[in-house]
């Protein structure tokens, strides 16, 4: 009788296509994926115990360290909990600061995942572009707060920097500049006919299994279930503008990539309506304590990262440190459904799906 | 050197005939090493970056540099691997890579083995080559590599078939199987008489499962490096690396001189006014498209699934070159009757 | 990302930039200035105060808005799950008003069954679980929202910080799976009815669970 074996096969940590240092061994027959299993924790930093240690000022550092492709939506939720529980006011200049920032940074965050994509997908060119346009971005970032990944940028009650004279200029020179690319874009990748049949059908589950996974963010809404946090539960200014939810209908790869790239233009919308609002003077900080003490309790915080959900558990006793900080990262509950993805897939597959899946380790490790 | 060819051997001629190989390795060795140039800076400047630039003036000397390098890493074998098949494969690679150019005419008068079967002598080499990637893939003793190997060993099966039936077409119209009568069979003085526009379902053929045969992008699945880490030569570095690359970019030159001899009119001009640039500027000019067109694709196009390509070569490409040559044939049959 | 160091290299010099001292006639500006919003803060915090005192007795604060909401969680868990299963609930205010409701551990099962599965409830979506070391006890808070209704609750469930061990919820919400083990490894809370508690994070011969309080860091200097 003819007796197959089934190939043991470690993928990462060191792999060029798992982001980072995640691991997945996969049991091969062929090529056909018969079982897998994440494993995690390379680039697991301990922040949430570090974080007991310190004051919220000295956390925001550590949450820029999480998802380092969007660290100002991560300096956003630790913020806007600590505001939340302390019931305090956030001047309105400061306020359309962050938003636009995190604008800025899902615009930048998904053009990462853009490029990565297409480079697991086997082609090179569109890596660079990505790059090429992200790095304004970040060079207005720069330009803002003198860092290009880590910002460390928000605070308790406020932005730490007013913008500089001229930013603001830029950042709408910015907008018809990345409206003209991601056509370029569409015009050079999203019509590619072996992308399509790349992507099309595959990672594809239903409502009802992203739900009960959990999932957020483009991995949800990709299945049709209109859930961003910025319009469902509205935070920070968002109820001001006007923007799209765009959705998918089937949950595979393809509706995942469409929505990533609509949420683009999206972005660059309410970007552009935040420009015109944007107040003319006024203060980059409310009236915060000297020491901020959050009072004893707890709160929940949550935003819409360019991953997801992002969450933010506070435990204060009352004290200039937290009890308890955990964060609900998105990365990490996304990440939960690909072992039942994968089963019956290909090996080239897997890089598709996690590719698709879009995760930051540093924050699936945390 | 054909009439040498004819000739008895002796010591004599058996030196020139060697040295004239060696000769001929030195331009291959140095089409390759600035192919590989060539390939850096037009993807490169496709993908808004410079290129090569530092060593040696705009660059040149990168190539020589990194040759320089592999051959002085140290050679390393894993513990675990088939030290002899494991050695074997490169070289293996290598062999039909260079001896399928034999067989490949530049001009009316240079050239080097006017074989009356070249075409065949051609196609039943390159395979010897899948059998080195095979035998790399598994001798590393590597998962990712016994993958790559594998994938290999299924594309180049798959797309042999088409490559080989996509050229009957060719032979049919011309009659012959030697590479020198297929070009001046495409002699009549403008481009419309050269293969490519007759015998366009099979020059379209020809070229997919060449690229495919190059395992090139899109086709570069067995080394796919998002996904196989480097695929079948994960484990080899130095010398042994730098064999494999070298038979990749030697089949590079071949595959480009044979679709210019199959397709393109070999060293025809395009135009009878034209006549007067000689034959082999024709031909390198013809060459050196189709290289560029390799690179070109390879900065353009994602690479397609393993299954995907499968079901292209077998579903696809081999149906329609079948056809090709029923249409050819039943054409030759019905107006050109001989 | 080597980026990264170099930003922090910046970000350094930029706080020491901050750091240098001011001329003397300015120092002595704000000083004073500081002084002044000092004593003010301080006035306006008695006068703060003083209206506190004066307002507290009269009326108890108005009923939050979501109680109702709270109300009908209680009900329901009491009369479909059992009249002890709710030790105690209220409404959190720091949080926007979140209904909270502590479930007493021998019912979660079956209450996060009813949370999940009842018409009238419907918390489809689990957000969060967070596991906090409160010392005296253990809490495993799961944050939950009705996708439908758009409606959130926190429950929590408490056990004992020895041989701690709280109902697996991953049965009822998949999402509860890798953060129950996350809870596991780096809190020490069992999970009984959990398909494959490992620990997570740290690695798997690691001795103790990092995030309780009375952890000893292998290294404590660190």
């Amino acid at each position: 009788m003819i007796r197959t074996e089934e190939l043991l096969l470690n993928v990462g940590p060191q792999h060029p296509s798992t982001h980072g240092v995640f691991r997945i061994v996969v049991k091969l027959d062929g090529e056909v994926i018969t079982e897998a299993t994440p494993v995690m924790g390379y680039l697991h930093r301990g922040t949430e115990k570090i974080a007991e240690n310190l004051n919220f000022t000295q956390i925001i550092p550590y949450t820029d360290r999480m998802d380092y492709v969007s660290a100002m939506t991560n300096n956003y939720v630790l913020v806007h909990a600590v505001e939340t529980m302390m019931g305090l006011e956030v001047p309105l200049r400061a306020e359309f600061l962050r938003l636009i920032v995190m604008e800025l940074q899902r615009v930048a965050s998904h053009l990462v995942w853009w490029g990565t994509y297409l480079l697991d997908i086997g082609a090179m060119s569109p890596f660079l572009y990505a790059f090429r346009d992200r790095e304004i971005i970040i060079d207005l970032f720069n330009e803002l707060c003198g860092a290009r990944l880590t910002y460390n940028y928000m605070r308790v009650g406020g932005v730490k920097w007013d913008a500089p004279p001229g930013w603001m200029d830029k950042v709408r020179d910015f907008i018809p500049y990345m409206e003209n690319k991601l056509q370029e874009y569409d015009n050079l990748v999203s019509g590619n006919e072996i992308f399509l049949a790349r992507i099309k059908g595959i990672g594809q589950y239903d409502a009802a299994t992203a739900i009960d996974y959990g999932l957020s963010g483009a991995n949800l809404r990709c299945t049709g279930v209109d859930w961003d946090l910025r319009k469902a539960e509205p935070y920070s200014l968002y109820n001001q503008f006007e923007f799209d939810v765009p959705l998918g209908k089937k949950g595979d790869c393809y509706d995942r990539y469409r929505i990533r790239m609509e949420e683009i233009r999206q972005s660059l919308r309410i970007l552009k309506q935040a420009l015109q609002q944007f107040p003319e003077g006024g203060e980059t900080m409310g009236k915060v304590p000297r020491v901020i003490r959050p009072p004893a309790g707890e709160v929940y915080v949550r935003i819409e990262s360019p991953r997801g959900e992002i969450g933010c558990h506070i435990v204060s006793k009352g004290k200039a440190e937290p009890y308890r900080l955990k964060f609900r990262r998105p990365s990490f509950v996304n990440l939960q459904i690909l072992p039942k993805l994968l089963v019956g897939e290909t090996m080239t597959n897997l890089i598709t799906i996690l590719g698709g899946i879009d995760i930051v380790v540093g924050e699936v490790d945390c | 050197m054909p009439p040498w060819l004819n000739e008895s051997l002796t010591w004599g001629n058996a030196l020139v005939l060697f040295l004239w190989a060696v000769v001929f390795l030195f331009i291959v060795l140095g089409f390759v090493t600035y192919a590989i140039y060539f390939e850096r800076k037009v993807i490169g400047w496709m993908q808004l970056r410079i290129g090569p630039n530092r060593v040696g003036p705009l660059g040149l000397f990168q190539t020589v540099a990194d040759i320089l390098k592999l051959l002085l890493k140290e050679d390393t074998i894993p513990r675990k691997a088939d030290r002899l098949l494991f050695v074997l494969a490169p070289v293996l690679a290598y062999i039909p890579a260079f001896s399928v150019l034999a067989v490949l005419p530049y001009t009316q008068k240079l050239y080097f083995a006017d074989l009356n079967v070249g075409l065949l002598y051609y196609v039943a080499l390159s395979g010897i080559s899948t059998l080195a990637i095979v035998l790399g893939g598994w001798a590393s003793n590597n998962k990712y590599a016994l993958l790559g190997g594998m994938r290999s060993a299924a594309q180049m099966i798959s797309y042999e078939v088409p490559l080989v039936i996509s050229v009957v077409g060719v032979i049919l119209l011309s009659g012959s199987l030697n590479l020198r009568d297929i070009v001046m069979a495409q002699d009549g003085g403008w481009f419309w008489n050269w293969n490519f526009l007759p015998q366009i379902v099979g020059f379209a053929v020809f070229v997919i499962a060449a690229v495919s045969e190059l395992n090139r992008t899109p086709f570069d699945l067995p080394e796919a490096e998002s996904e196989l880490v480097a695929g079948y030569h994960v484990e080899y570095s130095g010398f042994r690396f730098a064999f494999f690359m070298l038979s990749e970019y030697v089949y590079v030159y071949a595959i480009a001189a044979l679709t210019t001899v199959l397709f393109l009119g070999g060293w025809h001009a395009p135009a009878p006014f034209l006549d007067f640039v000689p034959g082999i500027i024709w031909f390198l000019l013809k060459f050196a498209f189709i290289v560029f067109f390799l690179f070109w694709i390879r900065a353009t196009f994602p690479r397609i699934r393993v299954d995907q390509l499968m079901s292209l070569g077998w579903k696809v490409l081999l149906p329609v070159s079948l056809l090709n040559v029923f249409l050819t044939a039943a054409y030759l049959e019905l107006f050109i009757k001989r | 990302m080597s980026e990264e160091r170099k930003e922090e290299g910046k970000a350094l010099t930029d706080e020491e930039v901050e750091a240098a001292p001011p001329a003397d006639a300015e120092r002595e500006a704000k000083l004073k200035a500081a002084a002044e919003a000092r004593a003010a803060r301080a006035a306006a915090k008695e006068k703060a105060d003083a209206e506190a005192a004066e307002a507290e007795p009269p009326k108890p604060k108005p009923p939050s808005p979501k109680q109702p909401e709270l109300d009908a969680i209680i009900a329901l868990l009491k009369r479909e799950v059992a009249d002890e299963a709710v030790e105690d609930a209220y409404v959190n205010e720091l949080n926007g008003d979140m209904p909270t409701v502590i479930v007493n551990n021998t019912h979660w099962r079956a209450a996060a069954e009813l949370l999940k599965r009842h018409k009238q409830l419907q918390f489809d979506y689990l957000r969060n679980v967070s596991g906090v070391d409160y010392e005296t006890h253990m809490e495993v808070v799961y944050h939950m929202v009705s996708l439908s209704s758009k409606r959130e609750a926190a429950v929590k469930v408490k056990t004992e910080r020895e041989d701690s061990s709280v109902y697996s919820a991953t049965p009822v919400w998949a999402t509860a799976n890798w953060n129950e083990r996350e809870i596991y490894d780096l809190l020490g809370i069992d999970f009984p009815g959990h398909p494959d508690l490992r620990r997570i994070m740290m690695p798997d011969d690691w001795v103790g669970h990092p995030l309780r309080k009375d952890y000893e860091p292998l290294d404590s200097e660190v």
